[in-house]
Order: C-alpha cells, then structure tokens, then sequence
C-alpha cells in the first residue's frame, strides 16, 4: 500500500508543478508590439514549491489524515442534535424574521450614506436571489441566462422615461410584466429540454440580450447606455433640490425640513425593502400553494409527477414567468438606483453571482437565500484589499460547496412529520 | 466572379474557424458520451493551453531559438501537457466527487470550475489581452489583383492539416486501441463496462485528458490565427464550440467536426453579409433552434428514457 501511494502522491505533486509553475511563474508583458516573457519571482516560486509539497503529503498520507479527521469530533455541534420542534422552529423563524425587517427599517437613519447605498444594492440582490430561487430551486430548472429578464426591467424603464417620460411607479410592473412576457416567450419552446440543455439554452439568449442591447445603438444607446433616469417620486414630490418636472412639488419644501441628498438615498433604500419584503412574502404564499407544491414535484421525480397528473409544461412555465416577474422589479430598482444602465451591468457573470447566492444560500430556501445574498454582497465590500481574489473565491465555494455540502448552508425544510422511533 | 471569389473567401475563413471549434467540441461530447455532463471548464482548458503555448513560444524566443518547426513542436507539446494535466486535476477535484449525484450538482460545480481557472489565469498573467507573434506568414492569392482577391494564409493551411491529423489520430485511437474500446464501452453502459473488469474512473480520466489536449492545440492554433489571447476568451469559445457539440449530436465525435465545420461556416457568413456584430447571435439562435426542433441533433442517436 504504501509504495502505491508514494506513486500516486509524487504524481498528484506533480500535476501540481505542471498546472501551478507555467501560469503563475512566468509573467507576459506586452513592450510595444513585441511580447516578453519576465522573469520568476521569488514569492511565486516558494508558494508553487509550497502547495507542490502539500499536496504530495497530504496524498502520502491521505488515509491516515482522513482516518483522523473522521475521529474528530464534528466542527458543528448542533449537527447531531435532535431536529427542532416544528412549531418551536417556526416561531423562532418568525421572530428572526420580524427582527431583521426591523433592523432593516431602522437602518438608514442609523448608518452612513454610503452604507444605505450599500444596503439597497443587498435588496436587490436579495430580490433577484428570491426570484432565481423560485427557478433553480423550487422548480429545479437551472436557468443561467437570468440576468437578461434583469435587464429587461431596467432597459423597460429607462427607455420609457427616456422616450415616454414615464415615471418610476408606472415603469415598475410595466418592466417586471414585460420580463415576465420573456419568460413566458422564451420558455413556452425551451422548457420541453432536459435540464443541462435548458441551462446552456438560457446561457445562450442572456448572451443574446446582451449582444442585442450592445448593438442597437440607435434606441439603447449601445455600450454607452443610457443615463438620466429619473428618482422615484413620493406622491408626486420629488427629491432634488430644484423640481425638474411641472406640477411636481419637492419633499423638502413640503414638509420645511432642509435639502439633503441623504433623503432620495433612504427612500430609494425603503422602496427597494418593500419590494424585497413584498417579493419574500409572495413567493412564501406560492411556495404553499398547489402551484409551489407542483414545482417540488417535478423538480423531485417529473415522470411519477406527470403521472399524477400535472402538465409539465404549465408548472415549469409558471415558475419561469414568475422568476422573470421578480428580475424584472429588481431591474427597474437598479435602473433607478444607478440613474444609468449600459450592457455591461448584465453579463454572464451576474448571472453566475446570483446563482452562486442561491446555491451557497440552499436551493429552495428562502431564509438561506436571504443571508446568503447578505453575506456576498457585502463580504467584498468589507475586504477590499481582497477584493480582486472576489470572483476566484467565488468559484472555488461553489465547487466546494458541491463536493462537500450540496444542499447549502441552510437547506430548506420542508413541513412534516417527524416518526417517532419504537423501542 | 467578383462575389464568387467574395464567398469562397467567407467560406474558407468558416472552414477554418469551424475546424478548431471541433477539435473543443470533441472534449464536449467525448465527456457528455461518457458521463452525461456539461463540463463547463473545458473552454477554461483551451484557453490555458493558448496561454503556455504563448509562453513556450516567447522563452524560446528569449533563449535564441527561431526554427519554425521547433518552436510549434515544442509550443504544441508544452500547451498539452498542461492543458492535459489542468484537464485531470479538474475532474479529479471538481467533478470526480458529485458524479452520480443530481444532474445540476456537478453542472454547478463545473460553472464553480471555470470561473475559478478564469480568475486564476486572470490574476496571474493580468486581464489585458496580449499580443501572439504571427509565426505563420504569406499565403496563396487568387483572382485579378485588380478587384477582390481570394486568399488562403499558410496558416490557414496549417489549422487544415493539424485538425485532420488530430482528427484521424483520434478516430485511430478510439476504433482501434486498448483504452479507446474501453472509452467506447464505458460510454454504452458505464455499469456493466465496470462489471467486465474495466477501471472505469481512469477511462473517464482518460477522456478528460483526451480532450484537454485537443483544446490545448485549438488553443495554439487559434491564439496564432487570431493574434491576441485574453482570460476571457475561452468562454465563448467553449460555448460556440458546445454548441458544434449539440449542433453534430452530442456524444458522436463525427458529429462535433461536422458541427464545429457548418458553425463556423454560417458565423463567418453572418460576418462577410450581415455584421460581424451579430455573429454571436447567429451561433446562439442556431443553438436554440437545434435544440428546439432536433435535439438529437445531426448525428446523435435519440435517447430513451428509461423508467
């Protein structure tokens, strides 16, 4: 055995060289027309040497470290308890849940203005999370185009002030209905595909999106997007310092207090938490519905649920239309929060982030979901000197959290009854 | 003659283009036929052989070495080995632990893969595409030097005979050695070929390693044929050249050539008539449509679903 794994250790530490040295030892530096290849830092090459070493003994000694870490006591130790109690389970959900909507409301007149910004980016990455979750999760389709229904909503609405000079609260379900109108053309073929060519085939139309909305300069503006999109008014009140708009009146003025660009900020904030608490509660209520159960049906074994019934299409659409819907409010909240959108808002890889939340979060739960939206935007913020390891640290969790944990951090529960054990 | 000599030009370019996108498409489909997953990074995998070949070739240039035929071999052999090597230890660590699981799990950890070998490449050779020296220069002109002129670049003739060589060395392979009859086997009935003896992990190592060598040398060809490489580009590759895969049949190798050849045909079609712009949405509206209406696609064989 142990000559076995001496060869299986030397050749693992050397795949190790092979993949690490030519990539991260030597540098390409373009000199004018002419490439050069620069020299081997020191730092990279102890590091190489480094990870060469452990791996080899990690692989030499591969069933003994196992062996040991398997006698460890686990790391958590409420994973062997006996599972809550429904109800005691439900009501501490309850009350976490209210205690974050405080904290929440709370928030802006407590923290700093950068902060708030921060906090509404959260939202609407929550919102899109939510909405993902509702496909990848619930209905098990994994949909890697989501971000053009995202785009959708925030291109609805800056066309539409631009050409139409519709204001925010018109524009918010013309450009959620409009992305669930996608969702619905884009589906009503597709959905017929199995699983991994439904990904590749979503993957495919957000890249069209893009590449359309890059391209037809004459109405989006191509890559320099459009910009000048209106703040949301409160009942008519608008929250600049002069009125840009006959027969608006500014908050300020109305109610006496002084011009502070700290007031749209905040209200931005409140708006994009009601939306995210009217999108939590709503997909809470279908999830419970006959329509929710019918997405874990299908996503659980589709030929008993056929059988038993359900059109197949019709579910898988109604979870596509209704991810849609809520990527589209999130984008009209973007559109409105930046004040300029342009194509490169929504590649590929905010997709992939947005994936990456539901995942890491637990697909199917929305509690997981929330925090897991929580934790990634604002993890890079905090680490910013980190920050260009962001995207590296994001593939290697997701690979991980497969390997080791594919339900997610905090899996969903469903309702049921627990067995109690004979003796 | 004028718009003769205008499409055989469009065509040529296709052909060319298209018979890189088989050689990825094959690492798509020899997998997909084995496993039945997407492996996402495989565009990854491409771009990092483009990547050591690219540095093969600038030591060698740093060390005083300019015969041609050298500096390719040696590019060519450096980028596969690392390609191959890269291709092993993903599946190894990605993908060899959620196989058998729920078909998204190791989809989600192949997406995982290919932006962690993005970023990796990204944070050591920087996001700002460099340039690939053109080793291959000249080429054929046809037509009156007056108007239009046809031509085919030698390198264009190089990306020719490369693939076919590859391409009869591959089919060699499969149809007549030990570990091609096991690949065959395994992609029938990965079970049963497991009952009979055959090491199945180290086929479907083998298969990822295959195939990593094979993008490994699209790489090198298509980093001199483009003149630039960047972290990024092998996502799109990956994705036209998936979509070759699908387009041929996905586990059917004539079909990923047949696919990566009309593919890249109709982009270069899109971009000679229509717009270059619109070539990627060409591809991809292929792709959708394919799957919409043939989803076997041109040579794949339907698959019965067992209950």
């Amino acid at each position: 055995m142990a000559a076995h794994n001496l060869k299986h250790a030397l050749f693992c530490a050397f795949i190790t060289l092979i993949i690490s040295y030519p990539i991260l030892g030597f540098d390409l530096t373009s000199r004018g027309t002419t490439v050069v290849l620069e020299g081997v830092n020191t730092t990279t090459s102890i590091g190489v040497l480094a990870a060469v070493i452990i791996v080899f003994l990690f692989q030499y000694f591969r069933d003994s470290v196992m062996g040991s870490l398997r006698q460890l006591p686990a790391i958590n130790p409420l994973a062997n308890r006996e599972p809550m109690e429904q109800s005691k389970r439900l009501k501490l959900e309850s009350i976490l849940l209210t205690l974050m909507i405080i904290g929440a409301l709370i928030w802006p007149f407590i923290a700093s203005r950068g902060a708030v910004d921060l906090a509404t980016l959260v939202l609407i990455y929550i919102m899109l999370a939510l909405g993902l979750n509702v496909v990848v999760g619930l209905a098990g389709l994994l949909d890697l185009g989501y971000v053009a229904f995202y785009a959708v909503g925030a291109y609805t609405f800056a066309l539409l002030s631009q050409y139409y000079g519709i204001s925010f609260w018109f524009a918010l379900p013309i450009g959620a209905g409009l992305a669930a109108l996608f969702g619905l053309v884009l589906g009503f073929p597709v959905l017929r595909l199995r699983g991994d060519y439904l990904a590749i085939v979503t993957l495919g139309f957000g890249e069209i999106i893009r590449i359309l909305l890059n391209n037809m300069t004459s109405l989006t503006g191509g890559p320099n997007g459009i910009g000048g999109i209106p703040d949301p008014t409160l009942f008519g009140m608008e929250f600049g310092r002069r009125v840009k708009e006959e027969g608006n009146t500014s908050f300020h003025e109305t109610f006496g207090i002084a011009y502070s660009g700290e007031h749209k900020v905040i209200f931005l904030y409140l708006i994009a938490l009601v939306l995210a608490v009217i999108t939590a509660i709503a997909i809470r209520r279908l999830m419970r519905m006959p329509v929710g159960r019918a997405w874990e049906a299908l996503r659980e074994d589709e030929i008993a649920a056929k059988s038993l019934g359900l059109s197949r299409t019709a579910v898988k659409l109604s979870a596509f239309t209704i991810g849609a819907f809520f990527a589209g409010f999130a984008g009209t909240v973007f559109a409105s929060k930046q004040g300029f959108i342009s194509p490169e808002s929504f590649v590929f890889l905010e997709s992939a982030i947005i994936l990456a939340i539901v995942v890491l979060g637990g697909m199917g739960s929305q509690m997981g979901v929330i925090l897991a939206a929580i934790a990634v935007t604002i993890l890079p913020e905090l680490a910013r000197e980190f920050s260009e390891y962001r995207m590296l640290i994001f593939g290697a969790a997701m690979v991980l959290m497969m390997v080791w944990r594919p339900q997610g951090l905090m899996p969903m529960r469903r309702i049921h009854i627990e067995l109690k054990r004979q003796e | 003659m004028q718009d003769l000599l205008y499409f055989i030009q469009q065509l040529i370019n296709g052909l060319t283009i298209g018979s890189t996108y088989a050689l990825i498409a094959i690492g798509y489909t020899m997998v997909y036929g084995i496993i039945g997953m997407i492996n996402f990074a495989h565009g990854e995998i491409y771009m990092i052989g483009a990547y050591t070949a690219l540095i093969a070739i600038t030591g060698l240039a740093a060390l005083g070495i300019a015969w041609l035929p050298l500096v390719l071999i040696v590019a060519l052999i450096c980028a596969m080995l690392v390609s191959s090597s890269m291709g092993w230890a993903v599946e190894r660590v990605a993908y060899r632990p959620v196989r058998g699981k729920h078909r998204l799990i190791p989809l989600i950890s192949a997406i995982g893969m290919s932006i962690f070998l993005q970023n990796y490449v990204h944070l050591a050779q920087g996001s700002r595409n460099v340039g690939f020296p053109a080793l291959i220069e000249g080429g054929f002109q046809f037509g009156a030097t007056d108007s239009f002129q046809t031509s085919i670049s030698y390198m264009q003739i190089t990306i020719f005979i490369t693939t076919l060589v590859c391409m009869t060395i591959l089919s060699l392979f499969i149809s007549r050695s030990r570990i091609g009859r096991a690949c065959r086997a395994v992609s029938q009935d990965l079970g049963m070929a497991n009952l009979l003896g055959i090491d199945t992990n180290r086929i479907i190592s083998a298969t990822f390693v295959i195939g990593a060598a094979l993008a490994a040398v699209a790489g090198l060809l298509l980093g001199m044929y483009y003149g630039s490489i960047d972290p990024l580009f092998g996502f799109i590759a990956g994705l036209k050249a998936f979509t070759a895969a699908v387009l041929g049949g996905i586990g059917s190798i004539p079909g990923a050539m047949l696919g990566g050849l009309i593919l890249g045909v109709a982009e270069s079609m899109t971009s000679g008539y229509l717009s270059g712009e619109y070539k990627d949405v060409v591809s991809f509206g292929l792709l959708i449509l394919i799957l919409l209406f043939k989803p076997t696609g041109l040579l794949g064989k339907p698959e019965v679903e067992k209950i």
